[in-house]
This record gives C-alpha cells, structure tokens and sequence, in this order.
C-alpha cells in the first residue's frame, strides 16, 4: 500500500519498506551495464585467446606424437643397424676363424707332404747308393770269381789258361750263361 | 502509516546503539552509498562491488589470455582450470560437441561474474555478496531468457514450430493440451522465476545467517550479563567461521548450477526433438 501510493504520487522509493525485495532500479541498470562490458570482453578477447590457445595445444599434442614416432622409427633404424652390424662382425669372426683352420689344416697337409717327400727323398738315395754299391761289388766280385775260377781250372786242368783267358771272353760268356741258368752245376759235374 | 514504521525503525535502531539487540534482516542488505532511502536511482553499495568485480574479473582474464603459453605460468593455470571447466564440464557436455562454442562467451560471462559477486560475501573488507540483490539475478535470467527463447525460436524455424515443439512427440491427444499448458508455463514462467530467485535466495539466506552469529556473537560478547552468555558469543562466532567455508560451497554450487541451467536450457532449445 505504502509501495503503491508512494509509486502512484509519481515520487521514487528506493527503499520499498512494504517490498523490501523488489528490485532496486539503479542496481537493475548497474548489473545490466557491468554484463554487457564482461561479455564483450569475454566474446572479443577472452574465449578467442583461449579458443585459439586450444586449437595450438591440439596441434602441438599431435605434432609432439609425430615426433614421438619419428624417435621411435629412429631408434628402430639405429637398433637394426646396431644388430646388422653384430650380426656382420659374427659372420666375419666365424669365417676369419674357419679361414685359420682352413690354414692351419693346410699348413700341417703341406708340412706332412714335405716330411713324406724329404722321407722318401732319403729312402730313394739310400736305395740308389745300397744299388751303387751292391753293382760295384757284384763288378768286383765278377773279376774276382772270374780269376778265381780260372785259377782254380788251371789247377785243375793242369795248365795256365791264363793267357787265354785273359781275352776274358770265355769267363764272361761263362758266367751269363750260369746267371742265366743255360748251364747248371750237375752239368759243370758232368 | 508510513511515519510510524519509519520512526520504529528510527528508534530501534537507536536503541541498538545502546543494549537493544537489533535482528539483522532484509533492511540489512539496503546500503545506498551515494543518494538516499528514497532514491530510486541511489548508487549502493552491491552496484559498486558489481563494478569492481567486472573491473577484477575484466583485468585479470584479459590479462592472462593476451599471451597465451603452451606451458602456462600460475596465473594463467587458473584461467585455464576456470575456462576449461566451464568449457569442457559445463557447455561441451551439456550442448554438445557440435554448438558448444557460440555459447562459451555467454556461459563462461555467467559463471564467472556470479562466482566473484557470490564470493565477494566473504572477501574481507567486501563482504557483500552482490547476487543477495534481486536486482543482479533478475538481470543475468532476463539475458538467459531471451537468449534461449530466440535460440529456441532460430533452430526450430519460427514461433508457431517452438511453442508446437513444446508438446512432446507420442502423446496421446487428450494429454497434448494439458502437457502444453504446464510446458508453456515452465519455459515462459517457472525457469525464470527458479533460476533467479534461487540464487538469491541462497545468496541472502547464507548472508543473512553469517549476520545473526556475527552481529549476534558480538552482541553476547559484549553486553552478555554472565559468563555463559558471553561464551555462547565466543561459540557464535566460531560457529560463523564455520559457516564461513560452508558459505564458500555454497556460493561456487549457486554459480556452478545457474550456468550449468542456463546450458541445460540452450541443449533444450537446440534440440531436434523436445
């Protein structure tokens, strides 16, 4: 009633004492003005920044995964050619160890055939000189049983055949004849 | 009439000066800095805290997101915790991947300006929370109102389709006037009304309890006749600092809920089907 007739006589109230809720025009204006100047300052300045500032952070999470995955393919490479490379200086190892056994093998082979042949070098010599000497001694014994046995017929026959024998011819068809069994001894006896 | 209320109040507050408790009350919240009990356009004292807290609220978010960081600094980690809640918690859940972003600037205007007036009721040296003033809620529902009344309006393609989408789809036909009756009275009548008035509501009462065991702590205190009285001071004030961090909750829940309606309101008058 007071609201009323103070609002009817056209006079302000301010404080309505019969309404003391109703709204106080000056604040009505007040909160109007202070919405519509937060609100610009959000619309224009505040949510673009920010909106922006998301959008770079998206972009910035993707590219940090890109380059996340290049480390990583990166790392890959590096491990494969790590593991290449041991894998080359295992091949290289087995095959320089295989090469000195290849060598070592040879080395003894070639040493062995050395020792065979020196071996046989010697034999060969000690054959030939045993040859050498047993043809020397079969030509001296030759001479010798030839002037024995001469001496020894000339004994028997009672007259030197020296002379004639000296031509030798008849010793030596003699003794071919033996060596080759033309005569044998029961024919000597006979 | 007029005059004996007046001159009850003129004696009762001088009593107060002497032994008198005087309740606090809804008188309480009248605090003309600039004009009189009179005047209609009196500059009080929750205009100048609205003020400054667009001046702070302008200053600090400006500031913080002129240049922006990928790795932020303190301060602009708070901005960022405050936007991204109101961004990601608030309008993309509620509206939707697809419209949120138009809104942010409205959604994100509501949070913050209700959250620092809620505040402002404990800030020392402040101490008035500005949405205890009917004036304020009424001001930022009558934005949200029409905001989503020409939102409705745009995306259904005209009046006659909005007020007609009200009904929901699958009625049968003797139910459809009596759904449309109650729908019209909550878009253009209930959702307003609750919106504003329960931020002020909660504003004032809160505010309103932290006077009585404030002012009524220091009234047992100070002219309590025993020991028992004086101590019941002592319990009234501990007791308001409790209450104290529970208003602290409070405020932030009012803010959070009036911008998480308002959002909840825009998904509504954006959707295909109501």
């Amino acid at each position: 009633m007071h609201f009323a007739s103070l609002a009817a006589s056209g006079e302000s109230t301010g404080y309505p004492e019969q309404l003391p809720l109703l709204p106080h025009p000056a604040e009505m204006i007040v909160g109007v003005i202070a919405f519509a100047v937060l609100y610009w300052l959000f619309a224009s300045k505040v949510v673009p920044n920010m909106e922006k500032l998301y959008a770079e952070r998206a972009a910035a999470i993707e590219g940090g995964m890109a380059q996340a995955e290049e480390a990583q393919a990166q790392a890959q490479a590096a491990l494969d050619q790590y593991n290449a490379q041991l894998k080359d200086a295992r091949g290289e190892a087995a095959r320089i160890r295989e090469e000195a056994r290849t060598q070592g093998a040879a080395i003894v082979e070639e040493l062995r055939g050395q020792a065979q042949a020196e071996a046989g070098r010697i034999t060969d010599s000690a054959h030939r000189q045993i040859e050498a000497e047993r043809s020397s001694a079969a030509a001296s014994l030759r001479g010798e049983v030839g002037r024995l046995s001469t001496d020894l017929a000339s004994k028997i026959v009672g007259e030197s055949l020296h002379d004639e024998v000296r031509q030798k011819g008849i010793v030596d068809r003699f003794l071919a004849e033996l060596e080759s069994g033309a005569i044998s001894a029961e024919k000597v006896e006979r | 009439m007029s005059l004996n209320v007046l001159s009850v109040q003129l004696m009762t507050s001088l009593a107060a000066e002497g032994d008198t408790f005087e309740t606090p009350g809804v008188r309480s919240f009248w605090w003309p800095l600039v004009g009189g009990d009179h005047d209609n356009f009196a500059f009080t004292r929750p205009s100048l805290v609205m003020i400054l807290s667009v001046v702070f609220l302008g200053w600090f978010f400006v500031s913080t997101t002129r240049r922006l960081a990928l790795v932020p600094s303190k301060r602009q980690w708070l901005t960022e915790q405050t936007y991204d809640f109101v961004r990601n918690t608030i309008a993309r859940d509620v509206i939707g991947t697809k419209d949120f972003r138009r809104f942010l600037p409205l959604l994100f205007t509501l949070f913050t300006l209700i959250l620092v007036n809620n505040i402002a009721g404990i800030i020392p040296f402040v101490q008035y929370p500005t949405t205890s003033r009917i004036a304020f809620p009424i001001v930022l529902t009558l934005v949200v109102y029409v905001v989503y009344h020409v939102v409705g309006i745009r995306s259904k393609g005209g009046i006659g389709k909005y007020l007609g989408g009200m009904v929901p789809a699958g009625l049968p036909g003797w139910l459809k006037p009596i759904m449309f009756v109650l729908e019209l009275l909550t878009y253009f009548f209930v959702r307003p009304l609750t919106l504003a008035l329960r931020l002020f509501g909660n504003m004032m009462a809160g505010h309103l309890m932290l006077l009585v065991f404030i002012l009524g702590g220091e009234y047992l205190l100070l002219h309590g006749d025993n020991f028992a009285l004086k101590g019941a001071g002592v319990l009234s004030f501990a007791f308001s600092i409790l209450m104290t961090a529970f208003e602290l909750l409070i405020e932030f829940l009012q803010a959070f809920i009036f911008t998480m309606l308002t959002a909840l309101y825009l998904a509504d008058s954006l959707s295909e089907h109501h």
